[in-house]
């Protein structure tokens, strides 16, 4: 990550844009690649399982012609909104990852690893569920806005117990968050059969209102929404959070090397805390994005691997809120067309699993990339992240 | 015990002292109020001593009269607490003992009333449930006493997991299952121990990296090729029940310990001869030097790369045993994330059991209880939601990771790369 302290010389940050962005660029293509291999092996043709993807997260060039042929001949718009889907589709499901992505950024940002973002994703989607169906007969301006807030704090509190446990008695954020992964799902799953029901056999929430839904852009099969943008917008504000405030000087620092911060006078564990109750709003919102953007419900499993990939969309974003929102757009494209993938040719969707595990060993590990590409070595890529198991 | 100012040396200390005994205090008027008033006054407890199908001898069961039992759980509580007050006991453990005790016995007493309990039964299932957090942990702990953290526990067991139930499913042998467990563990771990002390990986990120790729591999084999070929690659059957002769006669201890699976019993003389090898040969001493201090033992000629090697891979072959027990060892079939976690729970058996094989194993089997009770309370019908019985493992393992209930140490180095 770049936020080493030490000064570096002006003629090299004109070409150290590329070369920060290198290594993860190869370790994606790499980790394609060895996907490709995985494919092969389990007895499909990786070109065609690819170009399924590619299809399924882009759009087919010949729906395209088609659509754009029936607007400009009838003004039908069935068919070009048809060939639109799979992009805005991919959108739709980057914006969670914009979300979750920087709430384990800002969380590595200060040494911290949440790997927790998972449950606070689920709590923060069951919280402002809840405000959206409870509340009835508020105005839009105030249902929408008091949802969202329900959903980031709900995901804050999941986030905040792990945090308050590390500063307080330095118990380890890594096992902790976890475990409040299984507490969230085991919750979850006690609510969506009790008291958060709706009337029906499925163990699913009621849909919220009306007034709570994310407005979307376009008519119906397109469910791209306002939450896209309300994520870049985070996205900007947690960059302007992070490097331009004080505070988040404070938090860099602890990250950097926590022992000079304390002789500095910061004060680690209000720190600690803060982070991970932002971390975890970061994932409530996410949460919130999916139920108040999509689904408009949410039901079991709906949490299902936002946690983990979060967490390699942080370290493939080098932790900057810019790098973030390229990485989740870039999963968003991966897991969408992922599911096209998986009805064309059969692959199973857990594929993308696999190779987010082999990304994440490239990027933790930029000597392998290096080595293998003949790259010189760029001074940000040495960096600790986690420390051990003491504070 | 004294109470003499020498043996109080601190603040902390003094005010661990009293937190232990208001703590307890607060428990004995816990299990009065919440357990003792809502017991029917004149019902009994039984608790069933003997196990259907056991060898052991036959021995009546225990009953007990519910609201006495309680009432005397609650005066143990509280005595116990006031006399840490006035005189001050030294040992942690004890009153860990005796809170947890009189805790989960008002408890029982309270869910059972007028119903009957299997005590060994329940003993029995926590042997057993212990078993893969216990292997998991005996992971952590040799690989960390070399100062290598290992995260990816998790992924390693249900990697292995999947490869004993294909091999011993195909090979039509158990043993064949089992090996390749191990050997996969190993496999994973050595890689591990390869990215983190080669190419200087962050431990953490390579653990998550590990966990994640495990449960995608483990998620996308088991759709793509065993969903539709269950009986050719996913039905291993389980290692028997091996109950050792004589022994296994012993009423209640006979079923609990005696009664058994290989791996229940290779886990239980792995705790032996790894505390043995830790703490008694030269192999402990070298490993626990590389653990607290590399750059000293480096200096007095020990391979510290090369011992780091050798433990993250035997503790790797460790969760591998782990693994085979998920399938081979208790259903005989895989199914997409049936670890649940557990390979997490192990480290925090790991840390709360300070790192040592022994107190791992014995923090492993309170988990293991807690997990046997949740099931147990199911089937008693206690009126709690089972989601709520259900996390219990995953609550007390934060419990005991905040370290109120004893600060576990580390080893000096663990978690950092060694540069020579």
């Amino acid at each position: 990550m770049s936020n080493t302290a030490a000064p570096e010389k002006k003629e090299r940050k004109r070409s150290s844009f590329w070369q920060e962005l290198s290594v993860p660029a190869l370790a994606v293509l790499t980790g394609l690649i060895l996907g490709g291999i995985v494919i092969l092996v389990s007895g499909e043709n990786p070109i065609r399982a690819y170009g399924a993807l590619f299809t399924g997260s882009f759009g087919s060039p010949a729906r395209f012609i088609d659509g754009f042929q029936a607007y400009f001949s009838t003004g039908e718009t069935r068919l070009l909104l048809r060939a639109f889907y799979p992009f805005t589709e991919s959108l739709v499901t980057a914006t969670p990852y914009i979300f979750a992505g920087l709430s384990v950024a800002i969380g590595f940002r200060c040494g911290l690893f949440n790997i927790g973002a998972e449950g606070q994703f689920f709590i923060g989607a069951l919280c402002c569920a809840f405000v959206g169906y409870s509340i009835s007969g508020l105005p839009m301006v105030i249902h929408l806005p008091l949802a969202i807030l329900g959903g980031a704090l709900g995901g804050a509190i999941w986030g905040m117990v792990p945090g308050y446990l590390k500063a307080r008695f330095g118990a380890h954020e890594v096992v902790n968050t976890i475990m409040m992964n299984w507490i969230a799902f085991k919750l979850s799953d006690w609510l969506l059969n009790g008291p958060m029901k709706a009337s029906g056999f499925r163990p699913v929430t009621p849909n919220v209102m009306a007034t709570a839904e994310l407005p979307r852009f376009f008519p119906d099969p397109l469910r791209f929404n306002l939450g896209f943008f309300i994520a870049l917008l985070v996205a900007y504000l947690v960059y302007w959070f992070l490097f331009k405030t004080t505070l988040g000087f404070e938090i860099r620092s602890v990250g950097a090397n926590p022992d000079a911060a304390k002789y500095a006078g910061m004060n680690i564990v209000r720190n600690f805390v803060l982070v991970m109750v932002l971390s975890g709003g970061l994932a409530g919102l996410a949460g919130t994005a999916q139920v108040l953007g999509v689904d408009h419900w949410v039901g079991q499993g709906f949490s299902a691997g936002y946690g983990f990939d979060a967490i390699a969309i942080a370290l493939l974003g080098k932790s900057h809120p810019a790098g973030v929102v390229m990485a989740a757009l870039l999963f968003g494209f991966l897991r969408s067309g992922a599911t096209n993938m998986q009805s064309i040719a059969r692959i199973p969707i857990d594929i993308i699993s696999i190779i987010q595990g082999m990304v994440i060993i490239f990027i933790a590990a930029p000597a392998i990339i290096r080595w293998f590409y003949r790259i010189r070595a760029v001074k940000s890529d040495e960096t600790v992240l986690t420390r051990g198991w003491g504070s | 015990m004294t109470n003499s100012t020498l043996e109080i040396s601190s603040a902390a200390e003094k005010r661990r002292r009293i937190s232990f005994g208001i703590t307890l205090i607060v428990v004995g008027l816990v299990i009065y109020l919440l357990f003792g008033l809502n017991t029917v006054p004149g019902t009994m407890t039984t608790f069933g001593l003997n196990l259907l199908g056991s060898q052991a001898m036959e021995v009546p069961d225990l009953v007990v009269p519910a609201l006495p039992a309680i009432y005397f759980m609650a005066a143990i509580a509280v005595f116990v607490g006031a006399y840490q007050l006035a005189r001050g006991v030294r040992s942690n453990g004890l009153l860990i003992g005796i809170l947890a005790f009189t805790f989960v016995f008002a408890f029982l007493m309270w869910a059972a009333q007028d119903k009957s309990f299997n005590l060994t039964g329940m003993l029995q299932s926590s042997l057993v449930r212990a078993t893969p957090i216990a292997l998991a942990a005996l992971c952590g702990v040799i690989s960390e006493r070399s100062a290598v953290i290992n995260i990816g526990i998790e992924g390693i067991m249900l990697m292995s997991a999947l490869v004993a139930v294909v091999t011993a499913t195909v090979s039509g042998n158990l043993y064949v299952g089992l090996v390749s467990a191990i050997l996969m563990g190993g496999l994973v771990s050595a890689f591990h121990a390869f990215l983190v002390i080669r190419f200087k990986v962050d431990q953490i990120i390579s653990g998550v990296a590990i966990n994640i790729f495990g449960a995608g591999a483990t998620s996308f084999i088991s759709s793509r090729f065993m969903a539709h070929a269950t009986d050719t690659l996913n039905n291993s059957g389980t290692f028997p029940i091996i109950a050792i002769p004589g022994l296994s006669k012993i009423p209640i201890l006979g079923p609990v310990l005696f009664e058994n699976n290989l791996i229940v019993y290779l886990t239980i003389i792995l705790v032996i001869i790894m505390h043995i090898m830790l703490f008694y040969t030269p192999w402990g001493l070298r490993t626990r030097a590389v653990g607290e201090h590399p750059k000293a033992a480096d200096t007095l000629g020990v391979n510290v790369y090369l011992t780091r090697y050798v433990n993250v891979t035997l503790g790797g072959m460790i969760a591998g045993l782990g693994g085979a027990y998920f399938t081979i060892g208790s259903v005989g079939r895989f199914d997409e994330i049936l670890t649940a976690g557990k390979g997490f729970i192990g480290l925090a058996a790991m840390i709360f059991g300070n790192w040592n094989p022994i107190g791992a194993y014995t923090s492993s089997l309170i988990f293991g209880f807690a997990d046997s009770l949740q099931v147990k309370l199911q089937i008693l019908r206690v009126p709690i939601p089972s989601e709520f019985l259900l996390m219990a493992p995953y609550i007390v393992t934060m419990i005991i990771l905040t370290g109120v209930v004893g600060r576990a140490i580390p080893p000096a180095a663990d978690g950092q790369p060694y540069e020579k």
